[in-house]
């Protein structure tokens, strides 16, 4: 493996400490705040401040408008499934399972799996309710479709 | 000014195709630029404009450079996915009639199936982590929803392999020649529902060259110059979660400006050559381009229509379903057009071609890059 020289990781660290003087930034980006949000628990996307429309996958400007007003929501986890698909894998593997586009109550479109019914019983329009869970050991959005809820996200 | 016939293709190669194993992608790049310099007539030093994209490198157009031993005065490495070639050959006519070069080279190499294996590019945190089986789920979902919204179906999807087949069977060079049924591509093993094993594209190894010049050079060469009549390229995503209507690509607008510019209609159009890395891609794009209503693609392939015989030849030398898909296919589609254009077709060859609309598709659906090319009586 290459070594790098010693100077190399103080150059690196005397440019970052110098960057983040000047651009004072204490908070770190959407997609990390989004991925925060779910180590927590939480799952939300960003609404414009403008245009009022909501933003996923998380941005620091507003694919409808353009503006950099954006605010993170809770939304209402309530989403159709707008197309789906069964990826095939042989059972030592972990078998079948479902992939999915839902679209959310509140506009945007996500990729997930619908994940409490069989991957070829995930249908175009069912009706399905978001929950944060554990997917290939890091916190993600999954969808349920029998688990109908108002709980807020 | 418009690139209307401005500039025209007069050399064209291809390697072998299938498995050219111990040859890097550079290698099997060198074998096409060989034949498509000889096929022009040309020396290797009279190109001074290269346009080429890899997906197993990031500098291509200063490898080419460098192995070829020339120093152009234009390079372009844009890449857009498999559309990349059709999307570079409108950036080699803009190039060309500005003067910016003049001999441009467009090229591309692969050893995808003997080659060392690589990975689907991570695309974004946000899809990769439901592990989406890239670049085949994303394909699948579109079929499903087009299934959905206008009742297409396995059948009809497994037509456009079928046709595939039967003009791969006319086509000494195509990989896949056994003959091939609906019921043999409906009743394959499912690889992501409801897409089976026929109705994903081949993996090769194949390389594929391109040579181009302004029209006022265009007689000076031994073939017959096939002439850029129109391009037109457009995209609308890049995650398939962010594609608009996954039953509506973006070759919509790409076809409606490419047939704006060549100044004809699907209808004028002799020979078709899409980007089927899937069965649902032909659909999707002969309804987007025009050759059908939306919705009525599957009813459109069926019954042989597309097929040897049918009314509208589409993917005449087997397309990447049964020919030839190395990685990146755009180059393969737009040299079939050519040698069509040119008659250099033998027993697939569709008579009388003067006119060839082709339509190259990159990433999941998303950058599409349609061109129609022209004989020299349609100028
Ligand atoms: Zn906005």
């Amino acid at each position: 493996m290459l070594e790098l020289p010693d100077h190399t990781e103080h150059l690196k660290d005397d440019i970052l400490a110098e960057q983040q003087n000047n651009n004072n930034l204490e908070t770190p980006g959407p997609l990390q705040t989004f991925e925060e949000n779910l180590a927590k628990g939480e799952f939300r996307i960003q609404q414009c401040k403008d245009c009022g429309q909501h933003v996923f996958y998380p941005r620091l400007l507003c694919h409808h408008c353009g503006s950099n007003a954006l605010k993170w929501v809770a939304v209402s986890g309530k989403g159709v499934v707008y197309s789906s698909a069964v990826v095939r894998q042989r059972p030592e593997k972990g078998g079948d399972y479902n992939i999915s586009l839902i679209d959310l109550e509140e506009g945007p479109r996500l990729m997930s799996r619908v994940v409490d019914v069989d991957p070829e019983e995930v249908a175009i329009g069912m009706q399905v309710s978001a929950h944060v869970g554990m997917i290939n050991d890091k916190p993600a959005v999954l969808f349920y479709n029998k688990e109908q809820g108002d709980k807020e996200w | 000014m418009s690139l209307r016939g401005e500039t025209a293709v007069v050399g064209v190669g291809l390697t072998e195709f299938g498995g050219l194993p111990g040859h890097s992608h550079m290698e099997i790049m060198a074998k096409a630029i060989d034949k498509a310099i000889t096929d022009a007539g040309i020396h290797k030093d009279e190109i001074d404009g290269i346009f080429s994209a890899n997906f197993v490198e990031m500098l291509t157009p200063l490898t080419v450079a460098e192995y070829l031993g020339i120093n152009p005065t234009y390079m372009d490495g844009t890449n857009t996915g498999g559309s990349v070639f059709v999307n570079s050959m409108q950036s080699a006519a803009a190039a060309l009639s500005l003067g910016l070069c003049n001999v441009a080279l467009i090229c591309y190499g692969s050893n995808s199936a003997t080659g060392p294996f690589t990975h689907p590019p991570a695309m974004h945190t946000v899809e990769d982590v439901y592990r989406p089986r890239n670049p085949i789920t994303p394909y699948a979902l579109a079929a499903n929803r087009h299934m959905h919204e206008f009742g297409t179906t396995k059948e009809q999807l497994a037509e456009v392999a079928v046709s595939a087949r039967a003009w791969a069977q006319l086509n000494p060079a195509a990989t896949m020649r056994d003959p091939l049924s609906v019921e043999d591509v409906v009743n394959a093993r499912m690889i992501v529902d409801p897409l089976g094993k026929f109705d994903c594209c081949l993996i090769s190894d194949g390389g594929a060259a391109m040579i181009m010049v302004r029209k006022d050079r265009a007689q000076d060469f031994p073939k017959k110059p096939v002439y850029m009549l129109g391009v037109g390229s457009r995209t609308d995503h890049n995650l398939i979660s962010c594609m608009p209507d996954l039953t509506t690509t973006a070759a919509k607008e790409a076809a409606a400006a490419a047939f704006a510019m060549a100044g004809v209609s699907p209808a004028d159009i002799d020979v078709v050559e899409l980007y089927d890395a899937f069965t649902i891609n032909t659909i999707l794009f002969l309804e987007d381009m025009g050759f059908c209503e939306k919705g009525e693609g599957g009813a459109f392939v069926s019954n042989g229509n597309i097929a040897p015989g049918g009314s509208l030849p589409v993917n005449t030398n087997g397309g990447g379903l049964s020919c030839v898909h190395p990685g990146m296919y755009g180059m393969f589609l737009m040299i079939e057009a050519v040698q069509q254009l040119r008659g250099e077709c033998g027993e697939r060859q569709v008579d009388n071609a003067k006119l060839a609309a082709c339509n190259g598709s990159g990433g999941f659906l998303a950058s599409q890059v349609s061109a129609i090319f022209g004989t020299q009586e349609t100028l």
